[in-house]
């Protein structure tokens, strides 16, 4: 905001943002936007949270009152969400190839790592109000269970979060480093299964796997018992591996690749 | 203005655009010219920073595209009117482009009316626009910003007689401002009837630039003859040589001097003029060897 006013106009007239790079605030609000303004964005939305308003109710309906509580209900809106941020973090990215929109976005913000930045914070706001929904309805309908809050810690809440946000963060490094819908999202439910086959055959090598397997290892965050250190391990190198790896290949790829 | 300085770009072996250089100025609508797969497009991503250059450089109001602060503002864009995602509404599509570039929602509005899409047509989604429409919003979407410098490439493309017309002015008048704008097209008697400036390009390379009046002054004379082959022979004999074009030829000579032949030889002809009717002959002469398509002499398509 620029309090001068008898500055000579130039032939723009009140241009104030001319030379101003956009805020790396309005990047991740454009691409909020992008996510929720396409059919198949928007009802991914919708999806993400009639499932997991209908999860809970079904558990509740169909399952014993009784024997549940606040986490049973958390963990089971985990499993839906689990499945479906990573395929919306994947969209978000895949998306300007598939639809060709990246040549529009990468002429308006030429930096592509600013746009990339802006799609992961975009993501993460996406996987964080997921979660405040489940909490929410967690919330709500716990009352009506016969464990009530027992066994929820801020140390358990925090690692069911954090194993939905690597979660998705793995959709997103898978969609940066395949740059295709369809192959990202093939990719990263395959992956997982292919390795536990491998796993369940080759039994030799089960100790050294799970230093390699994605989906046992995180898994481990939404058991309500601590992971031991050296699951800590395991998920430490499993993340290195199917997370940063592929997202460092793949803004490298982004950065340096020609956009047609 | 913008300033493109020994531009090469290959893809392995394969050399897209080769030692590119020319200005496209401010005032002036500038067109570049050139077959199917010359390198215009490659050109313009690389003016815009979707391609990166082999070697070379680009230069807009004397900086790079990349360190535009807000881009948008300073140079408009239309590389393919189709890249927009095919859920969107029109209106969305310049919406969001407006707010990255951080410009009031009523831009829209004003942008909209300028390609002359209605509001109803706005709240279509892109997947059902014709051809002519998405140009119009393409169109739309370079202008957003309101940028001293537009890069279009084949802008006609789809548009009808009318809807050429249309962009003609709207050209015009933007370079009439002061505006620099540079547009592509296959198409010769589009860019003839728009452009100040010409720039062709075959292959990856330039082969002629120049003002349209320049390049028209050089391009010597039209004849056509019913003795075809005789009048071959006899101007070789003289030193000249014809060139096939359409079903006369092109002759880098007065036409006095083609008369006298003719007149010796008792040739008859039925066309003799400078061949001033258009870039069109300078245009297939330029790029007959670079195209695909072999253009051979009294064989009409």
């Amino acid at each position: 905001m620029s309090a001068v006013i008898d500055t000579p106009a130039p032939s723009h007239a009140a241009d104030d943002g001319r030379d101003r790079r956009p805020s790396f605030a309005r990047l991740v609000g454009v691409e909020l936007r992008k996510m929720a303004d396409t059919k198949a964005g928007l009802w991914l939305l919708i999806v993400v949270a009639v499932v997991t308003v209908l999860v809970n109710a079904g558990v509740l309906i169909f399952g014993h009152r009784d024997d549940l509580g606040f986490t049973d209900l958390l963990q089971m809106s985990g499993i839906p969400q689990g499945f479906l941020l990573p395929v919306l973090a994947i969209l978000l990215i895949t998306q300007e190839w598939g639809q060709r929109t990246g040549l529009a976005t990468f002429t308006l913000t030429p930096h592509r790592g600013r746009v990339v930045a802006a799609k992961l914070a975009a993501a993460l706001g996406f996987v964080l109000g997921a979660f405040v929904i489940a909490v929410a309805i967690a919330l709500v309908l716990t009352p009506l269970t016969g464990h009530g809050f027992d066994g929820v810690t801020a140390n358990w809440l925090g690692r069911l979060f954090l194993g939905v946000v690597i979660g998705a963060l793995q959709g997103f490094a898978f969609g940066a480093l395949l740059l295709s819908t369809a192959f990202a999202i093939v990719t990263y439910f395959a992956a997982p299964m292919v390795l536990s086959i491998v796993a369940s055959i080759w039994t030799s090598a089960g100790d050294k796997l799970a230093w390699v397997d994605f989906g046992s290892a995180q898994g481990v965050l939404f058991d309500p018992s601590s992971p031991s250190g050296t699951e800590w391990g395991h998920i430490v190198t499993t993340s290195l591996l199917w997370v940063a790896l592929p997202l460092v290949i793949g803004i490298w790829r982004i950065r340096r690749s020609e956009v047609k | 203005m913008i300033k493109v300085e020994n531009l090469t770009r290959t893809y392995g072996a394969f050399t897209a655009v080769k030692d590119v250089s020319f200005v496209a100025r401010p005032g002036r609508v500038t067109g570049f010219l050139g077959p199917n797969g010359a390198g215009k497009s490659t050109t313009m991503r690389v003016m815009v920073g979707l391609t990166s250059p082999s070697s070379g450089s680009v230069t807009l109001n004397g900086k790079r595209y990349a360190d535009l602060p807000n881009p948008g503002r300073h140079v408009g864009v239309l590389l393919d009117a189709s890249a927009q995602h095919g859920g969107r509404t029109g209106r969305e599509v310049l919406a969001i482009a407006a707010q990255t570039m951080g410009l009031p929602k009523t831009r829209v509005d004003e942008v909209l009316a300028l390609v002359s899409l209605t509001p109803s047509e706005a709240k279509r989604r892109v997947k059902n626009y014709s051809l002519g429409m998405k140009q119009r919003l393409g169109i739309a979407h370079a202008l957003l910003g309101d940028p001293e410098i537009l890069i279009l490439d084949e802008p006609a493309n789809g548009l009808d007689p009318a809807g050429i017309r249309w962009m003609r002015g709207l050209l015009r008048e933007y370079a009439d401002r002061g505006g620099t704008v540079l547009l592509s097209s296959h198409l010769l008697t589009e860019v003839q009837l728009i452009a100040d400036d010409i720039v062709m390009i075959g292959r990856g390379q330039i082969v002629a630039q120049g003002t349209a009046s320049e390049l028209v002054a050089g391009a010597g004379t039209y004849v056509r003859a019913v003795e075809k082959d005789e009048l071959a022979r006899a101007a070789a004999a003289e030193g000249l040589v014809l060139s096939p074009v359409g079903d006369g030829f092109r002759v880098d000579a007065e036409a006095v001097a083609i008369g006298r032949i003719a007149a010796k030889q008792q040739i008859t002809l039925i066309e003799l003029r400078p061949a001033d009717g258009g870039l069109e002959d300078l245009f297939l002469e330029l790029t007959a060897d670079t195209q695909r398509e072999t253009f051979t002499e009294g064989v009409t398509a």
